[in-house]
């Protein structure tokens, strides 16, 4: 374990991102975008039918199409290697798992003529009855064991039914989530080609070394074999932390035609196969004394995946760490149906979880007629309460006490539905946010030159969220030297092995490299006199024995406040947000620019899936049909009102060499919560269900 | 993608005439932001695109009656921006402002806006059934997804909702459309253009093959003066109305209701000129009883489906809410 934190000059240092010249002028190029000469099209042919078996696919009009090279289906798709994710054994089996699912991929010499001719693939299909809606009567709801990230399903401390039953004041609501997609700005893209046995693949991914492992194992090659590049992504959110089926259609592809193969996923298939948030249904139970006290905490929630992969959201882990109480359950169940797999989106878990428990929270702090900040601070464990180890450092109570403090919640009148501001019913909300601290074995060298610039390699990568920028000021600080000496590459599987930006953990888990790799170009440079020879030097780092010896004796989190301010419609349930602050404590800020846009990035998001966000799954033909963005509504920049985060510096010495805690994920936890306690005070009215459509408060007001 | 030809119109005789000769491969084009969609979804095909938006009808000109008589070439945007539009028929203005995005609106034409085709999701989408887009194909928003669809005047073909905010103040405002088509010119008032689906839900209008809209006429109407549209969405803007309304009002002395215009957009398969309850508010008090009533008798035939009921109460208290801040402001000026 590393016991110092670093604490140089470019860190926390508010700092323009690196790149931000280059992608406001057009000269980033995005996977798509790389053109590899006499470069093929590939245009994906999606199943009709939720749930079936391929009779027979026919190319043959496709193939007279002019400019058509190749139709790949089942029937004549080479075989792959079977790999853990099923989604990625393309074109192998006949079976149909859901509807979008993809059945053939013609190639061409334009990408309008591969449209054009996938028209004319045809496939008959065996159709069967498919069951595609998330019940929580249904019978086959299993418990999956373990859940996503290692977790148990099931945690189980003491007697919750006996504490339930003698408790003061008891909660015991059912919350829902809808699925949500992570719409990324950038749609998934691939350009593959191949040299003899090597495979070079352009593509937009959140961590270049893992997407080349895979699509290696998939084809069978060694890692050296296969290089991805991937220098920008535009956003990911979590459904490019592996590589989809896509990918490897396009090195297939690419490999049956002898040509290197573009293949962009659309918005509209992006519904279907890049993955999205699960749908849930949360029951909760609160038991509580008088004062305030929790005796009891039940957290139960249920999920869906496909018939193809057990993927279960880790819905109720942070339940586990956020309130004490002596008796606590909280589980895990599955339906597997005929739907799209879902994948991981922004802050997998803890985003529909924190839903569930701060709502329950606050519908606790109404029947105490307790404040809710108060309530969340009576109940503020002194040990991780599951796990009865320390925290390596928490201060929600520090985020909730200058939140209310900012927010102006000392004159808040908790009687619901008495504030009218014109047509306006107003109320306002708070809401609890958390994240773990992971971390992940990395690798990086650091290069001295020997006209004093340095170089810092690692695959790593950079999703939109100033990644680089973080690593380059850490780099700056470790090497002791000012910014503009050093550069940092990231973003080819060619660089050193690195682990995903997903969780997270990236700066945290690169950032330790990074600072191993520059400390001990530091000492080689000493062992020059500080001279750098006319070769330069070079040092090489690898943090997984740091990782590995990582002090288990701790709980390690970020925490964070948020406060909402929201509007109803008293005529027409229209919900705003007219307000909202988030506090957060994430141990040190790299940087404070890009670091306040990932705060109040994810509370957009938030705000977006408190009163828009919804994949509405169609019953009858068993796909989401707003499949677009005009159907799945994102927050436009009216829906986004007063906007502000911060957060109080925290000095965390059992994280890492920097001090930080993730900061990419925390801001859209607990968001959801808050605007929905927000519309509770304005209206007195409880909608236990998101989004927070007009019609559902169109009822209530 | 299917290949086609493009040809930019010379004259409007021109084009009508090709397209009389070239339908149904071919279609006029105005700015393209909704066929242009249509056509990379595959719900449109046309072989031959005639594109109408330069012809010379890009000018909005008063006349002689005290009207306006406004191109069909004129961009949403310019439309909204106009000075006497603004003055005197200000729902118009507003209802322009409320629709998309400041981009689109500076590509969208009047004519196109008036006959761009509904946002049903099983329209746009060509691997589904749907009797407007396939007749005879099934109407699955029925018993699907049918949130943001019809409550009034539907038919058991199909559930679908005009789209177009433009054309429900058009509508209230009881413009005429001006029309050439291979039988010469002739003007269509609204409500009229757009036709309820009944058991052809293919036909959005009354227009046949070869019809080219020319102009839209707004007719003197003092009473627009005082108008305002209100537009209710899922999304704070660049979302399509759940329900909207397009109203005017003109009291006497003695505050009772001499005239008034009503109409909604989002819930039926036309832009809805709620007559009834024009004909109900006639000299009854302008209060919020009164605009109740109206509601009402206008909606008592409204037919919702199963997941569509809460436009009901939505529409009614829109109408009232409206109506009572246009009743305010005309009570602050007497
Ligand atoms: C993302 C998005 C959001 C939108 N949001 C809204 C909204 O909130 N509210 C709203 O009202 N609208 C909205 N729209 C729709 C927009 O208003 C229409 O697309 C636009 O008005 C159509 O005008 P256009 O000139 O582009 O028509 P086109 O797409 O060119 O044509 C539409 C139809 O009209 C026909 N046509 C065009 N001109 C003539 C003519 N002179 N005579 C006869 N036929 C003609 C064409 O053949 C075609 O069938 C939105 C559109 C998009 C893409
Ligand atoms: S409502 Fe109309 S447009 Fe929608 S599916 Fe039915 S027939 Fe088609």
């Amino acid at each position: 374990m590393s016991a110092t934190v670093a604490g140089g000059r470019a860190i926390g240092t508010p700092t323009d991102r690196i790149e931000g010249r280059e992608k406001v002028t057009g000269a980033a190029r995005y996977a798509f975008e790389h053109a590899p000469e006499n470069a093929a099209y590939a245009w994906i042919v999606q199943s009709p039918v939720a749930k079936g078996e391929i009779h027979s696919v026919d190319g043959s009009a496709a193939l007279e199409r002019p400019g058509v090279i190749a139709v790949v289906s089942v029937e004549n798709a080479p075989r792959l290697a079977a790999v853990e994710e099923a989604e990625l054994h393309v074109l192998q089996s006949r079976t149909i798992s859901y509807r979008g699912q993809i059945v053939a991929v013609v190639v061409a010499d334009s990408l309008e003529a591969a449209r054009e001719a996938a028209a004319h693939v045809r496939v008959d299909y065996r159709e069967q009855e498919h069951h595609v809606l998330l019940d929580e009567h249904d019978p086959a709801i299993y418990d999956p064991g373990r859940v996503n990230a290692g977790y148990p399903a099931d945690s189980i401390l003491g007697d919750v039914d006996a504490a339930l039953a003698q408790a003061a004041a008891q909660v015991d609501v059912v919350y829902r989530t809808p699925a949500f997609h992570n719409n990324a700005m950038e749609p998934h893209a691939t350009v593959a080609s191949w040299d003899g046995d090597e495979l070079t693949l352009y593509d937009s991914n959140q961590g270049a070394s893992r997407v080349r492992d895979v699509i290696a194992d998939v084809f069978e090659l060694a890692p050296e074999q296969v290089r991805v590049i991937s220098p920008h992504v535009g956003g990911a959110f979590g459904s490019k932390g592996t590589p989809r089926p896509h990918v490897v259609l396009a090195a297939l592809a690419a490999r049956m035609t002898q040509r290197p193969v573009k293949l962009a996923v659309t918005r509209q298939q992006m519904f279907a196969f890049t993955g999205y948030r699960t749908p849930t249904i949360q029951r909760l139970r609160l038991g509580a004394g008088a004062d305030g006290r929790l005796t009891a905490i039940v957290h139960e929630a249920i999920h869906q995946s496909s018939r193809l992969r057990e993927f279960t959201e880790q819905t109720t882990i942070a339940t586990r760490q956020m309130y004490a109480a002596p008796n606590r359950r909280s589980t895990h169940r599955l339906a597997r149906l005929d739907v799209p797999t879902p994948s991981w989106m922004r802050a997998p878990g803890e985003t529909p979880g924190m839903y569930g428990l701060e709502s329950a929270i606050d519908e606790l702090a109404v029947e105490l007629g307790i404040d809710p900040v108060e309530l969340r601070i009576r109940n503020e464990p002194e040990l991780d309460p599951e796990r009865g180890v320390p925290f390596s450092s928490r201060n929600l109570v520090a985020c909730l006490r200058l939140g209310a403090e900012r927010f102006g919640w000392e004159e808040r009148d908790p009687t619901p539905a008495v504030r009218r501001d014109g047509r306006w019913l107003v109320g306002t909300g708070v809401a609890a946010s958390t994240y773990p601290a992971y971390r992940s074995p990395a690798t990086a060298t650091a290069r001295a030159n020997a006209d004093g610039t340095f170089v810092v390699r690692i695959a790593g990568s950079d999703i939109g969220t100033g990644g680089r920028t973080a690593l380059t000021l850490i780099a700056a600080d470790a090497l002791e030297r000012p910014l503009e000496r050093v550069r940092v590459e990231i973003g080819d599987s060619a660089l050193p092995r690195a682990g995903l930006a997903g969780g997270s953990m990236a700066t945290a888990s690169w950032g330790t490299a990074v600072t191993f790799a520059c400390r001990a170009l530091l000492e080689q440079l000493q062992e020059h006199d500080g001279t750098v020879p006319a070769e330069g030097l070079e040092a090489f780092a690898d943090s997984t024995d740091d990782v590995r010896a990582t002090d288990q004796g701790y709980s390690r989190h970020a925490y964070g406040a948020q406060f909402a301010e929201v509007r109803v419609d008293a005529d027409t349930g229209e919900a705003r947000v007219s307000r909202l602050l988030g506090i957060f404590a994430a141990g040190r800020i790299i940087n404070p620019k890009t670091a306040r846009s990932q705060f109040i990035g994810g509370m957009t998001m938030g705000i977006s899936m408190a009163l828009l966000e919804e994949s509405v799954m169609d019953r009858e033909f068993g796909d989401y049909l707003n499949h677009d963005l005009a159907g799945y509504h994102i927050a436009a920049h009216a829906d986004i009102g007063a906007l502000e985060a911060d957060w109080i510096e925290e000095d965390d010495a059992h994280l890492n060499p920097m001090g930080s805690k993730g900061i990419g994920e925390i801001g859209i936890v607990g968001t959801a919560a808050a605007v929905g306690n927000a519309v509770h005070h304005a209206t007195g009215v409880r909608v236990r269900e998101l989004p927070l459509r007009l019609d559902r408060l169109l009822a209530s007001t | 993608m299917k290949p086609f030809e493009y040809e930019r119109a010379a004259d409007a005789a021109g084009a009508i005439a090709t397209l009389t000769r070239e339908a149904p491969r071919a279609m006029y084009l105005g700015g393209g932001t909704n066929l242009v969609d249509l056509m990379k979804l595959g719900v449109a095909a046309p072989e031959l695109l005639i594109d109408v938006s330069h012809l010379p009808h890009d000018r909005i000109e008063p006349l002689a009656d005290g009207g306006l008589r406004i191109g069909a070439a004129v961009s949403n945007s310019a439309l909204a921006a106009d000075r006497t539009v603004r003055a005197r028929y200000p729902m118009l203005a507003q209802a322009l402002l409320a629709g998309a995005s400041g981009q689109l609106r500076n590509l969208a034409t009047v004519g196109g806006n008036l006959l761009q085709r509904t946002r049903c999701s099983y329209f746009t989408d060509v691997s589904k059934p749907c009797n407007k887009r396939e007749p005879g194909s099934g109407c699955p928003a029925r018993d699907g997804d049918h949130r943001n669809l019809a409550i009034l005047g539907h038919s058991e073909a199909c559930v679908a909702t005009h789209p177009s905010d433009m054309a429900v103040a058009l509508v209230a405002i009881g413009s005429l459309v001006h029309v050439e088509g291979p039988g010469g010119a002739r003007t269509i008032p609204l409500p009229g253009l757009h036709r309820l689906p009944g058991a052809a839900p293919q036909r959005d209008t009354v227009l046949e093959p070869g019809d080219l809209i020319t102009a839209v006429e707004l007719p003197p109407l003092p009473l627009a003066a005082r108008s305002r549209y209100r537009k209710v969405r899922d999304r704070a803007s660049y979302a399509f109305a759940v329900t909207s309304i397009a109203a005017a009002l003109e009291l006497d002395d003695d505050g009772t209701v001499r005239d008034s215009r009503i109409a909604f957009g989002g819930l039926s398969h036309v832009p809805w000129r709620a007559l009834a309850a024009e004909e109900e508010l006639r000299g009854l008090p302008a209060t919020e009883a009164s605009f109740a009533r109206a509601a009402d008798a206008e909606l008592a035939h409204a037919q919702p489906l199963r997941d569509n009921g809460f436009k009901v109460p939505l529409a009614r208290n829109l109408l009232v809410r409206t109506l009572a801040e246009l009743a305010a402001e005309q009570g602050a000026r007497a």
